[in-house]
């Protein structure tokens, strides 16, 4: 049973993926960073630091609960003390999103620690949407699906990412979480048009945006491999589909990621405030 | 196989063809672009162990840690997304590790740095506060060992060796058996040597003995054992906190 009363909601504005390291400075002065995101489990342990410094930060910001190892596109059933130790923090924390990915990570070999691809069928179709019924369930709330950065294909697929995308959040009912550079890195390295891939996507199901970094490689062939690695700065293109995302869809809650080679915080507030900036006049326009 | 079992076992070894039906864009084989999921995993998991066992990296070096790293993650990936709580078999997998016998005391610093991660995370606990309170007063009471507490006991100087790897100018440690208290006052757990008869010490309080009578075991353990040294110790760094009962 879902809880469509949602006790609040990330606002139309600029967040910050949370980094311990910046607690200080953003309690301090958030400047244009209006919400935070917490990876999930970072969050699961007893007591000390990381869940003293959560429970300061939300009475300052809204706080959206971002899940890395839940396994959605898993062969094997959903892990039910995860999932029970998500509902724990979510219900101690009231957070204003909680959201997850369209990817695998754990196996009978055990937790993977990456966010591995799936092929698009009606037999995957089906594994995914009766996770996310059992996810949206038990922590009773919608939950938001974020298309993955991808780097190489299954014969075996046979429609599109976006229609997968598409006929889960009709299905389930979920929101989806929009990743602008992962929709660059797997246009790129899939060889789609990442403008028609926003074009077709279902916009008004989108309840986050994110904005992160990647690097530059190539493959045996010579060909560009983008690599989603959380680590510079947002490239021109992705600012520029990311206006493009908000000129079609509308201004949605847009989240900065950077999380290896973390830089000081005005360098993170810049992004947020570039990405505010493109927001702001959308919002004004509505 | 499944196709996520063949995934993932080729994820994990990289002498491994890359699994059937995954493609470039272009209909030819994945190639190098399996490789960015090997690389993804075998590197995320590599930093979790560098972050969980800092002092084990210092001591062996950064080359051999991702070796040593590598072989670890490969026998015993994580069991859950916590990676918080990963690596709990890392001391026994050292000391098993033959290539490393020649360093005999380094499972116990994985103990040591693993002690140190898990009281971080554990629960918080109320401060033992004895302000204002007469001495004998203070040894009538039955503190427990916060969560955050945890000792250690081991038979080389681990406590010796973990200063001097985190400060180069701390005396050199002496050969020799140490035990440590691993205490958190506030949120920064920190490893304290524990003085002759300490271990005693800390076992009559988890027996939910008074400060007194438990100082009294240590004595007994230990005739040589300095009293004041144990109590200030336990007072002082964040190891105790108020019996609820």
């Amino acid at each position: 049973m879902l809880d469509t009363a949602a006790p609040r909601r990330l606002p139309l504005a600029a967040g910050l993926g949370y980094k311990p390291q910046h607690f200080a400075g953003l309690m301090a002065d958030p400047g244009p960073v209006r919400w935070l995101e917490i990876h999930a489990e970072n969050y699961l342990g007893a007591g000390g630091r990381p869940l003293a410094q959560l429970r300061a930060l939300a009475e300052r910001f809204p706080i959206s609960v971002h899940g890395v190892g839940l396994s959605i596109g898993g062969e094997r059933p959903l892990d039910a003390d995860h999932l029970a130790r998500l509902r724990h923090l979510c219900d101690w924390l009231q957070p204003a999103s909680f959201s997850e990915h369209l990817a695998w990570s754990t196996h009978d070999t055990g937790f993977l620690n990456d966010l591995l691809p799936l092929p698009y069928t009606d037999a995957t179709l089906a594994r995914v949407c009766t996770h996310i019924d059992r996810v949206q369930e038990v922590l009773g709330r919608r939950m938001l699906l974020e298309n993955p950065a991808t780097y190489l294909a299954f014969a075996e697929s046979d429609r599109t990412e976006v229609e997968f995308l598409s006929e889960i959040a009709r299905r389930t009912g979920c929101g989806l979480l929009l990743d602008v550079n992962n929709v660059f890195v797997s246009a790129t390295n899939q060889g789609w048009d990442a403008r028609a891939y926003i074009d077709a996507f279902p916009l008004d199901a989108v309840g986050e945006i994110h904005l992160g970094g990647h690097d530059e490689d190539r493959d045996e062939h010579g060909r560009p491999l983008l690599i989603d690695s959380h680590g510079r700065p947002v490239v021109g293109a992705v600012w520029a589909l990311y206006a493009h995302t908000l000129a079609r869809g509308g201004p949605r809650p847009t989240l900065i990621e950077w999380d290896t080679d973390v830089p000081p915080l005005p360098t993170l507030m810049a992004e947020a405030a570039r990405a505010g900036a493109l927001l702001s006049p959308v919002e004004a326009a509505r | 196989m499944t196709g996520q079992t063949a995934f993932a076992a080729a994820l994990l070894d990289p002498s491994a063809p890359v699994p059937e039906g995954l493609r470039d864009p272009f209909g030819g084989p994945a190639g190098k672009r399996f490789d960015v999921y090997r690389n993804n995993v075998a590197v995320s998991l590599t930093e979790a162990l560098e972050t969980g066992f800092p002092t084990v990296r210092r001591l062996v070096g950064d080359a051999y840690f991702k070796a040593l790293a590598g072989v670890f993650l490969r026998a015993h990936p994580p069991s859950d997304p916590r990676l918080a709580s990963w690596g709990t078999t890392f001391p026994g997998f050292v000391a098993g590790f033959p290539p490393l016998a020649r360093l005999p005391y380094l499972a116990d610093i994985a103990r040591l740095d693993l002690g140190l991660r898990q009281s971080y995370h554990a629960a918080d606990a109320a401060p033992f506060d004895t302000a204002g309170l007469a001495p004998a007063a203070v040894l009538a009471l039955k503190p427990r060992l916060a969560p955050a507490t945890l000792v250690l006991s081991s038979r080389h100087p681990v406590h010796g060796i973990w200063r001097f790897s985190h400060a180069p100018d701390a005396p050199k440690p002496a050969p020799g058996p140490e035990d440590v208290l691993i205490a958190r006052a506030g949120y920064d757990p920190a490893p304290h040597l524990l003085p002759p008869g300490g271990l005693t010490f800390a076992r009559a309080l988890k027996g939910r003995l008074t400060l007194s009578e438990a100082l009294t075991r240590a004595l007994a353990d230990h005739p040589g054992a300095d009293a004041a040294a144990l109590l200030t110790l336990f007072l002082t760094s964040g190891a105790l906190t108020p019996d609820p009962a």
